[in-house]
């Protein structure tokens, strides 16, 4: 069963997710309303100057809710798993931490910009069905980690082109994109892998589909390390496919 | 249009390259690169191999962004493959290991940028890395720490700066991987256990924010690595937005 979690398709639970746009009306505005209520000042401010332009197009809007899925996901699963008590070594627990705090301020910061148009946070299952349980294994815990932020780093990668219409936008979502690929990099090598990403290939085939496409070389001749120098994009499918497990609606 | 030798290239070198450049078009085919044709100047002094006058003129447009790229990639290579050639004193051999794949790539994205610039690659750079001591694991990892982080900036701030999404996405690629050589190579200077989660640490992500510190612009980024660069590198022809 476990190898086929990630890799299952749930194409229904894909529209779910594409059609939570559909429900801003109804339920997004107040959600964004609260979220730019509740700031701090400060960060408001930041967040205020580096996107003082109006409205932003559609398709933007649907790139930073597609990554605020995503977000929300990463610091759910990061906040649950630091409240877990007995779940991470105190040695590690710098290292979730620290993670845990950017997730938490992407999530704010893509609030912050879609303020009214921001999707709500989906409920999510990391469990996958009752399938895994990483709030009690470690080692899920750390394959699961690895899993979301390769994830991360290729769709942010995906996307990037959507976002060249605003230079602002795009250098934030490239600035959001380079910090979860030294989170990557680091849970990997907490979990004895390369920081980098050797061909399309996993210790564990539960998380195959994440990699999918990184055996890519770029037009170079063959080697691991021709593939391990470049990180390959995914798209908003793939990426829908690998998180749907975990998103229940 | 008249052939010179770049400066510090050997001339089998040189021949070398121009035999790949007639492969380049399928090259580009291959990796999405798009570069426009225009920038294969056949007059101008300033672009195409270098002018031997130990100053390298980046260009214009996507092509000159490209080979602001490529610069960078140079000095990171000729870093790394100083490092690797002679390890300094105790190198584990998981830092040996991370150090030598890191040279791999580096030498791969140099290559990949010069491959697909062609004729309208700048020439090698003359590096000095003088202020820095091989044989001693705090000054050489003390530097790929700037390299690699710096890298990272750059690539956030030449990503506004190119106008085909196709040549973004292979920056795109590029920058994830110099992030995880940055994570990796703080991993090694801090112990990942202390408080500062040193591989994302707070001065290099906001941690307000979670924002990798502040996109650098070409001119701050080439102002940053003078200090190891004898080439002059004008970037003057850059787009700024």
């Amino acid at each position: 069963m476990r190898d086929t979690i990630f890799g299952s398709l749930d194409p229904e639970l894909m529209n779910r997710v594409e059609s939570r746009r559909g429900a801003v009306s109804r339920t997004g505005k107040m959600a964004g309303a609260l979220a730019l209520a509740s700031m701090p000042v400060a960060f408001g401010l930041m967040a205020k100057k580096a996107f003082a332009q109006g409205g932003l197009p559609q398709g933007i809007i649907d790139v930073l809710n597609f990554a605020l899925t995503l977000e929300e996901l990463e610091n759910e699963f990061y906040v649950t798993g630091l409240a877990s008590g007995g779940l991470i070594p105190g040695a590690d627990q710098p290292i979730f931490q620290q993670i845990r705090k950017h997730e938490t301020a992407h999530v704010a910061l893509l609030r912050s910009v879609l303020g009214a148009s921001a999707v709500d946070k989906p409920t999510f299952d990391f469990t996958a069905g009752g399938t895994l349980d990483p709030f009690n294994d470690y080692p899920t815990f750390q394959l699961l980690s690895q899993a979301f932020e390769d994830t991360g780093v290729r769709a942010y990668k995906g996307q990037a082109a959507a976002l060249m219409a605003d230079n602002t936008i795009l250098t934030t979502a490239l600035r959001i994109h380079s910090v979860e690929a030294r989170h990557a990099s680091e849970v990997r090598r907490l979990r004895g892998q390369k920081g980098w990403i050797t061909g399309n290939m996993t210790d564990n085939a539960a998380i195959a589909a994440v990699y999918a496409g990184e055996e890519a070389t770029n037009g170079l001749p063959t080697s691991n390390a021709v593939t391990e120098a470049f990180d390959e994009p995914l798209t908003k499918d793939q990426v829908l496919a690998i998180a749907s497990p975990f998103i229940v609606v | 249009m008249r052939t010179r030798l770049p400066q510090g290239e050997s001339e089998l070198h040189f021949l070398d390259r121009l035999a790949r450049s007639t492969n380049r078009r399928a090259f580009l085919q291959w990796s999405g690169m798009a570069i426009g044709v225009v920038a294969l100047g056949c007059s101008d002094d300033h672009n195409g191999p270098g002018n031997g006058d130990g100053e390298v003129n980046l260009g214009t447009g996507d092509t000159g962004v490209l080979n602001y790229a490529y610069a960078l990639e140079q000095l990171e290579a000729a870093f790394y493959t100083q490092v690797v050639a002679s390890f300094y004193a105790g190198a584990s051999v998981d830092e040996q290991s991370i150090l030598t794949d890191i040279r791999d790539h580096e030498v791969i994205h140099r290559d990949f940028f010069r491959t697909a610039l062609g004729s309208a690659a700048i020439a090698d750079l003359t590096v000095d890395f003088t202020t820095i001591n091989f044989a001693d694991r705090a000054s050489v990892l003390g530097a790929a720490k700037t390299f690699e982080d710096l890298g990272v900036s750059a690539y956030n701030g030449a990503g506004q700066l190119l106008t085909d999404a196709a040549n973004l996405l292979v920056a795109g690629k590029i920058v994830s991987v110099e992030a995880r050589h940055a994570a990796a190579i703080r991993d090694l200077l801090v112990p990942r256990s202390s408080a500062a989660g040193s591989f994302a640490g707070d001065d290099t992500v906001d941690p307000t924010t979670g924002l990798e510190i502040p996109e650098r612009a070409p001119p701050a980024v080439l102002t940053a690595a003078d200090t190891y660069v004898v080439t002059t590198i004008n970037s003057s022809g850059l787009p700024t937005s």
